[in-house]
């Protein structure tokens, strides 16, 4: 589980405070380190393109889940393409390499879900490429358990990490029980006897041929997966809106807080439906993101009203439905959302309005959240709500016992009881189910994507 | 038949509560109305003035004295719009069989009542029992073989009938409608808008009365068409009303049809556009209709912002119709100068006594009246330049309800130095004293070690944290703002200099900052009779969070405030501020991107001042009557409402609103309670 402390950011001792908040953020101390520490094979330009991802992410210099998802996803696919795989135990190296890098990208915005959430999509689809491979390669071999069994012990010898448990993984863990996989499983199994290698007598070297071969084949598949992955973060949006239509009536009224790519186009392709309906923007303080979302739903000729998020409560009553973006979806069904979110999920149940959030799939986490509110939360700087100025000369003459504290968080956790729906690239789903649908994305065994202490996987 | 008796239906007054205590002018005027032009009453002249009232009676007499008058047209139709009280449910048909359909009934009963009505409310009054059987006869020829010829149905015809026939023939005539402006004008041009206001308020009066008695008259007699008990009663009630009269204040809780009218009255609703044509004709104060109005929000005045302030400061010095005090009161509301409820009610206060200590009585004016109908044009203005809070509304009922009680003995002089001490009473003991008590019982609230959380900038809550910081308390407080007002920041830099120590925050960190709190304070511009705290916009966000965070929620708020209105939702009504403060952020440059919004076609900014908290979310309120859960509200509206003499003159109120009915059909009469007695004139028989 994620746990940054982070220090609440004051203006008692003002310019301390200012310091530690800018060394919190700006912080590229650690860089060198992570160089250091950064003991793959890797060609210099990966390194330098990790190294400025990196910063970026510290710097809070990327913007939103989607972006950072897909930024993150290409980092990946460079790594992994120039990744050097050895002949054997080439999807354990890839693992490896990504969880290194993947690593550095979740330390270095730990609160940005969708780093993490793509490291270990990648890494699962390293694991699943691996094992249709796997699976389609034995269906050729026609091999039995015991080969199977030496198979894991070869690889077991040659790779310094612990490759048995990423090949037991294979059959147990690594594909999720769904009927679908299931059903996919089957054939594959089942299927036609590959002829690409043939009955090991001559281990070593017909193997070695045989491994040649899948490995670049499983690089190019990752790759190709990858492609997708990426493909699917930039279109997520465009599957969403189709449902638009399902789910927005004529005449309603929709109310929406702060501004999400998602929610804008959702909105709008409900309107290109010819529906035509009301929406309430809240300006979403302290970054007002509203007034852009609202310019833009207007410019599309939504009939638009922009409102304080104070007056969240006063026009609930008038509103059918809550509809607005997420910044990640936790396993449990919370949300981590803009802040202001939960204070409207709680109107929204008060008068009973659903309270439906867009999320694309790289939004879901595979965690559970332990005080999210604190813990997957990030304190942003002062001076959004206040003038230091104008405060500095009352600081002064406060003789030294009052104290302003001002607090200003970037997220709100939304409790999956507040949550009535889900929307996202694959359909509408209860916030109870979204444990299931996480698990068809990532593998049980990237929850966790630090490297142990001790070598083993 | 007066044509203002119609005008007022098509208009709604947004402040309901002084203005019924407004019009219970007593019956005098009709010995300085005008002559009226249909019809001149010589029975006026020879009424006994109500100046001869013996002072000692006065109580009583007033009570009386307002019966009467409450039937002004005026009133009675400001009500009419609304839909829960509309003269069917207040007037129902047993006793509109007595009204002749059309306008031969209605100018018949106008001219016979006005002929006697000063008589009836003058003369009878004065000898505290009326001998209304002697009326009765007098007055039943004319009315009953009408009555008697009646069916339901004709009366329906009636109601409906009347109104658009008056319509077309005042067309052209002045609005009547919530500024309380004169509606013979057409035929007086000269006179100032104060005396003609008076002479139509005379008018109205006596021909209320009279018809009162006339109806009542015709009820007894054409017993078969209206109830023969109820009929009977009034005669009998009547006698004991001299005696019951004194008792009066003691107070008891008024019949069940009383408490009907108890009800407030409906606000002006904006989206009906022939009363703001009217309204608008005599605004002081010129608005102009914002361009991209909230739909939702059409039944509220959605004004262009800052276009009204050049205007009246040009003419700041050739206004004459506003005392110069109540004048700059008015601009310091319209630029936001003075904000917050107390302190705009002791601003309109003050004002007021300024104008009361500058205010002579015209001459062949009664100063109860003419003050009354002053006060009620300040009141008008000011509501142009900003919708008047509940707090607002309750102090002027309150200043209505003394200047009508004055007694009618005594001197100019000695009546507005009672009035000024009043005022200055009202402050004292409502707001300021009452400020006082509320710390007093809420610091005990506070311990050491608290984490208060406060929105926006209340006055009340702030005396309370800095009285317990006084205290030595070790507390903590949470300052939470919302724009666009920003009034947090205001309160945090005062308690930060005052050495608290404080965090700051947006009230979309609330759940954020929820976590650490141990007690929410927040401030109130009313409570309304269902527990409803009526607040700054974001009170009930607030108050919703702590609730799910179930952290106990308190409400500061003076009893004064308290209001038995009752409202579910924040949209009905509600206040709207000027929207271009939501484009431009303070202090934000980098968010500009609703510049100019109002070219955008579609888009709409909307500024809500005040938001509805449900009363589950409270777990007590704090006045000056003590800590009360809300839903005990309603007993201190009740309880407090009948402190103040004024609460039974509401319901003569009441009445006004629907004279016009009753003054076809209303039965008026007195019922004497058994117990302790309190006289009430109701017009419960029909």
């Amino acid at each position: 589980m994620i746990c940054y402390p982070y220090p609440k950011v004051t203006f008692s001792p003002v310019r301390e405070h200012l310091k530690s908040w800018t060394a919190q953020n700006l912080g590229s101390a650690d860089t060198a380190a992570i160089q250091i520490l950064f003991s793959l094979p890797k060609m210099p330009d990966v390194q330098t393109l990790v190294n400025d991802f990196l910063n970026q992410l510290k710097k809070r210099k990327i913007e939103g889940s989607q972006a950072t998802a897909k930024l993150t996803a290409e980092l990946l696919r460079s790594v992994i393409s120039q990744q050097r795989v050895p002949h054997t135990n080439q999807a354990t190296a890839l693992i490896y390499a990504v969880r290194a890098v993947g690593e550095q990208l979740i330390a270095a915005n730990p609160v940005e879900l969708a780093v993490g959430n793509i490291v270990r999509r990648v890494l699962h689809i390293i694991r699943e490429e691996d094992l249709s491979l796997a699976t389609a390669a034995m269906a050729g071999l026609g091999v039995s358990a015991a080969s199977d069994d030496e198979d894991d012990m070869e690889r077991d010898e040659n790779s310094v990490l612990s490759a048995a448990a990423v090949a037991a993984a294979a059959r147990s863990t690594l594909r999720p029980p769904s009927l679908q996989t299931l059903l996919e499983d089957t054939p594959d199994s089942a299927a036609a006897p590959h002829t690409s290698s043939s009955g090991g007598e001559s281990d070593g070297r017909s193997r070695s041929v045989d491994k040649g071969s899948r490995v670049r084949k499983l690089k190019h598949d990752v790759i190709e997966a990858v492609n997708e992955l990426i493909q699917d973060i930039s279109t997520c949006y465009e599957q969403i809106a189709e449902q638009a239509v399902e789910h927005i009536h004529h005449n309603e009224v929709i109310l929406t807080l702060g501004s999400s790519k998602t929610v804008l186009e959702f909105l709008y392709a409900a309107k290109e439906k010819q529906r035509s309906f009301k929406v309430f923007v809240a300006e979403g303080a302290p970054r007002y993101q509203g007034h852009i979302l609202a310019k833009e739903l207007a410019a599309r000729g939504l009939q638009t009203t922009v409102i304080t998020d104070s007056a969240v409560f006063a026009m609930i009553s008038r509103v059918n439905m809550v509809i607005v973006g997420a910044h990640a979806v936790m396993a449990n069904g919370g949300v981590i959302a803009p802040v202001g979110l939960n204070m409207v999920a709680l109107a929204a149940q008060r008068h009973a309005v659903p309270f439906v959030v867009l999320a694309g799939s790289h939004k879901l986490c595979p965690l559970y959240p332990h005080n999210p509110e604190v813990l997957l939360n990030e304190l942003r700087s002062p001076s959004e709500l206040l003038d230091f100025g104008e405060f500095s000369d009352c600081m002064d003459s406060a003789s030294g016992t009052g104290s302003l504290h001002v607090v200003n968080p970037t997220f709100d956790y939304v409790p999956p009881k507040l949550v009535s729906l889900f929307i996202t690239d694959t359909g509408g789903h209860n916030p109870s189910y979204m444990y299931r649908l996480i698990a068809d994305y990532y593998s049980a065994d990237d929850l966790v994507v630090k490297r142990r202490p001790t070598a083993g996987s | 038949m007066d044509p203002s008796r119609r005008g007022p239906r098509a208009v709604i007054d947004p402040i309901p509560k002084f203005r019924q205590v407004g019009f219970f002018a007593p019956p005098e005027r009709s010995q300085s109305g005008p002559p009226d032009p249909t019809h001149s009453s010589p029975q006026i002249s020879n009424s006994l003035s109500p100046v001869m009232i013996p002072p000692a009676r006065h109580l009583s007499e007033n009570l009386l004295l307002h019966a009467p008058p409450a039937a002004s047209p005026l009133r009675a139709d400001s009500g009419g719009g609304g839909t829960s009280f509309d003269s069917g449910d207040f007037f129902p048909a047993p006793l509109s069989p007595a009204l002749p359909s059309s306008s031969y009934s209605s100018r018949i009963s106008g001219d016979f009542f006005k002929g006697n009505g000063g008589k009836v409310s003058a003369s009878s009054f004065p000898r505290g029992g009326f001998d209304l059987t002697a009326m009765k006869a007098a007055a039943a020829p004319s009315v009953v073989v009408p009555a008697s010829e009646l069916t339901t149905v004709s009366v329906v015809n009636d109601s409906l009938g009347i109104p658009e026939k008056e319509k077309g023939s005042r067309a052209g005539g002045p609005a009547v409608e919530v500024k309380d402006q004169p509606n013979n004008s057409k035929q007086k041009p000269k006179t100032s808008k104060a005396e003609r206001r008076a002479l139509q308020e005379a008018q109205r009066a006596a021909k209320a009365a009279a018809k009162a008695e006339g109806n009542k008259a015709s009820g007894t007699a054409a017993s078969v068409n209206a109830k023969p008990a109820k009929a009977a009663k009034p005669a009998q009630k009547i006698e004991n009303a001299a005696v019951a009269a004194p008792e009066k204040k003691g107070g008891e809780i008024p019949p069940e049809k009383d408490r009907k009218k108890d009800a407030p009255q409906p606000r002006m609703q904006y989206d009906d556009k022939s009363r703001v044509e009217k309204a608008k004709r005599r605004a002081v104060v010129k608005q102009t209709e914002a361009r991209n109005r909230v739909e939702l929000f059409r039944h509220l005045p959605q004004y262009e912002h800052g276009s009204q302030l050049p205007d009246l400061e040009a003419r700041f010095f050739h206004l004459s119709p506003v005392h110069p005090a109540v004048y700059k009161v008015g601009l310091q509301y319209l630029t936001g100068d003075i904000s917050g409820a107390n302190a705009r009610c002791i601003a309109m206060l003050q004002a007021f006594q300024e104008a009361i200590k500058d205010y002579k009585v015209p001459q062949e004016k009664t100063l109860v009246r003419d003050l009354t109908a002053k006060v009620s044009s300040y009141v008008s203005y000011l509501i142009e330049c900003r919708p008047l809070s509940i707090s607002m509304g309750n102090a002027i009922r309150f200043l209505k309800s003394r200047i009508a009680k004055l007694p009618l003995n005594l001197s100019e002089s000695e009546a507005k130095a009672s009035l000024l001490s009043d005022i200055e009473r009202f402050i004292s003991e409502k707001i300021i004293l009452a400020n006082k008590v509320i710390v007093k019982h809420a610091v005990t609230k506070i311990r050491d070690g608290d984490v208060l959380l406060t929105y926006g900038s209340s006055s009340a809550v702030e005396m309370i944290l800095l009285h317990a910081h006084e205290l030595g308390r070790q507390f903590r407080v949470v300052v939470v703002d919302s724009r666009p007002k920003l009034r947090g920041q205001l309160l945090l830099r005062r308690l930060v200099e005052k050495g608290l120590s404080c965090s700051y925050t947006h009230i979309n960190a609330v759940s954020y900052i929820m976590h650490e709190v141990t007690r929410v304070f927040l401030g109130a511009s009313s409570v309304l009779s269902n527990g409803t705290v009526y607040s700054r916009v974001g009170t009930a966000c607030i108050a919703m969070v702590a609730h799910a965070f179930r952290v106990p929620v308190i409400v500061c708020c003076e009893a004064y405030k308290f209001h038995e209105r009752v409202q579910l939702d924040s949209i009905c009504s509600n206040e709207l501020g000027d929207p271009d403060v939501i484009s431009n952020v303070l202090g934000r440059e980098d968010v500009h991107h609703l510049d100019g919004w109002a070219n955008i076609e579609n888009l709409q900014l909307l500024n809500l001042i005040y938001d509805a908290t449900p009363s589950d979310y409270v777990s007590m309120i704090v006045t000056d009557y003590g800590m009360v859960p809300p839903t005990s509200v309603p007993v201190i509206v009740r309880e407090y409402g009948r402190e103040q003499p004024s609460f039974l003159f509401r319901n003569f109120g009441y009445f006004c609103l629907y004279s016009p009915v009753l003054e076809k059909s209303a039965n008026f009469r007195l019922s004497r309670k058994i117990e302790p007695c309190i006289l009430i004139i109701c017009n419960n028989s029909f």
